[in-house]
């Protein structure tokens, strides 16, 4: 059993341009940004995402880093629209494979059970058939024919995810409300990144919370990394919720602004750069 | 006491459970989350709500359940529930749009996405709320068709057999689809609302019934526990503004903007 303990650049430097990358947490939830903010700060672009949208994609979208994007929506959460995604949309900067959340679900769990497709009751009779041509239809072989969409795996290069805890060898924990699909997305992937708030002995993991919050199987986990405030500036359940004024001035801030002000060096300069931030006046 | 155009419209999105029983109700917006606790709380009792997340609670917030997205998803699949979603364009067949507007390849404008519309109209009840009835969101063609409509379920076979939309709540009026095409039809509208006013702003021939009655008046206690319990604050006449005098004028006034 290996230490798989990294750190985020160590993470970036086993990724590359042209990959597929899935990305955890939900709309402006537990979206592991402290990765995606070292991904940003490397020259790794015409990526393929796959997210249940947030900042994540608006960042990676408005730095020009996404070739290709798989989602089913892309949202702030508390600010409905994400600005910089819409901005990408409206330029024509990126391609979209817009899909209905069912959809994504099953896209997943085929790519984790190694299957071809997985049938859904979704997308037919709506337009996500007209703009995904490559999509197929199955036949239900049984007595009631029915048409249901064959949903094809969505495999991935490498999946980033954050969680609460996690141990040096990739077990990892979540202490909030909702697992999202981070398992699957690690599951989905040849190798997946799991940052989180804090390393901690495997002893610890169950000592004060029960053992179905061990979302993480180490046998689906290449890397670990600690990184504490990591999912900044989305929530993080129970620990912090989301930093709902710096969100606001994020949409509100061209991005060559924003990217120049808070991606410097590495995260400590990042955490420096918003604590610097917080104290301006008027704030 | 007097309701407000707002009151109307809780009441009316509360409407929309009578009746369903011991299912989720998924409200999105405020006015349907107003309306799905009401239900809940007067007539629906056995409603079962989310707090937006992962937890099923009680009216009052207390936690009875544990609801996360994958699940929600799940319970779709099965249909013990009822969702009431936003609209930001709408067909007579009751397509609905929220994903973009303009060329999909190109949007105008980009919008959320397409998210779970298209696996909740074809697995569960489906309603709409609309807190702005005008021609920009009643219009002939959807740009992108999210949730599916009657004219396009009909040529599912068994992948339409649990579609069903049951209702458009707007701040003008409540509509259906209980015409023999399923085409959109009138049900009712709020006071100080006529039907001259809710065809001007639709952008497709509505079917009219020869009388439509106003949409039903809140109770005594329903009024109470919307503005004492429910939204004390009164954030809902915010969503839906008092002063509906500018109705007549809104879709010209829409059409200039």
């Amino acid at each position: 059993m290996g230490d798989k303990t990294m750190t985020a650049e160590e993470v970036v430097s086993r990724l590359a341009s042209g990959m597929t990358l899935g990305i955890g947490g939900w709309g402006s939830r537990r979206k592991p940004m402290a990765l995606v903010r070292a991904l940003l700060r490397s020259g790794i672009g015409d990526l393929t995402v796959v997210s249940c949208g947030g900042p994540d994609v608006g960042m990676l979208a408005a730095a020009g880093r996404i070739r290709r994007l798989v989602t089913a929506f892309v949202t702030l959460d508390s600010i409905a629209l994400e600005p910089h995604y819409r901005a990408a949309r409206e330029h024509g900067d990126l391609e979209l494979m817009e899909i209905d959340e069912g959809m994504f679900l099953s896209g997943l769990r085929a790519a984790a059970q190694r299957l071809p497709f997985l049938p859904v009751r979704a997308g037919v009779g709506s337009d996500v058939m007209r703009v995904n041509p490559g999509l197929r239809t199955v036949t239900s072989p049984y007595a009631d024919g029915e048409t249901l969409v064959a949903m094809p795996p969505l495999r991935l290069d490498a999946a980033l995810v954050h969680v609460n805890r996690a141990d040096r060898l990739g077990n990892g924990q979540y202490l909030g409300p909702d697992p999202y699909f981070d398992d699957l997305f690690c599951e989905a992937a040849d190798a997946a990144y799991v940052s989180c708030e804090r390393i901690v002995d495997t002893a610890e993991l169950t000592k004060t919370a029960g053992p179905r919050s061990l979302l993480l199987k180490r046998l689906a986990v290449t890397g670990v990394v600690e990184a504490p405030d990591g999912a900044h500036f989305t929530s993080c359940a129970p620990e912090y919720g989301r930093d709902e004024e710096f969100q606001r001035w994020y949409a509100a801030t061209p991005w060559p602004d924003f990217a120049g002000r808070f991606l410097g060096a590495d995260e400590a300069a990042y955490r420096a750069a918003v604590g610097k931030w917080r104290t301006e006046p008027g704030r | 006491m007097r309701a407000t155009r707002a009151e109307y419209c809780v009441v009316a999105c509360a409407e929309v459970w009578r009746g369903a029983g011991e299912v989720l109700a998924s409200p999105m917006g405020l006015i349907p989350s107003l309306g799905a606790r009401l239900a809940r709380l007067t007539f629906a009792p056995d409603l079962l709500l989310t707090d937006g997340e992962a937890l099923l609670v009680r009216p009052d917030g207390t936690p009875e359940g544990w609801l996360p997205y994958r699940q929600h998803l799940e319970l779709v699949a099965g249909g013990r529930r009822h969702v009431m979603m936003g609209a930001s364009q709408l067909d007579r067949y009751g397509n609905q749009n929220i994903s973009c507007v303009g060329d999909w390849a190109r949007p105008r404008r980009q919008l959320l996405g397409v998210r779970g519309a298209p696996v909740n109209t074809l697995n569960n009840p489906t309603s709409y709320w609309v807190p702005r009835h005008s021609r920009r969101v009643f219009v002939e063609r959807v740009d992108m068709v999210c949730g599916v409509g009657y004219d396009r379920a009909a040529g599912l076979g068994g992948a339409a057999r649990y579609h069903r939309i049951a209702r458009v709540v707007t701040d003008l009026a409540v509509l259906d689809f209980a015409t023999p095409d399923h085409s959109m039809r009138l049900v009712s509208v709020h006071p100080g609302v006529t039907v001259r006013q809710v065809r001007e702003a639709t952008g497709f021939p509505l079917t009219v019934p020869a009388d439509v009655p106003p949409t039903r008046d809140p109770g005594a206690a329903e009024l109470r526990l919307i503005r004492e319990v429910l939204d004390p604050a009164g954030s809902r006449t915010r969503e839906v503004p008092e002063g509906a005098a500018a109705d007549g004028d809104r879709h010209r006034a829409e059409g200039r903007a």
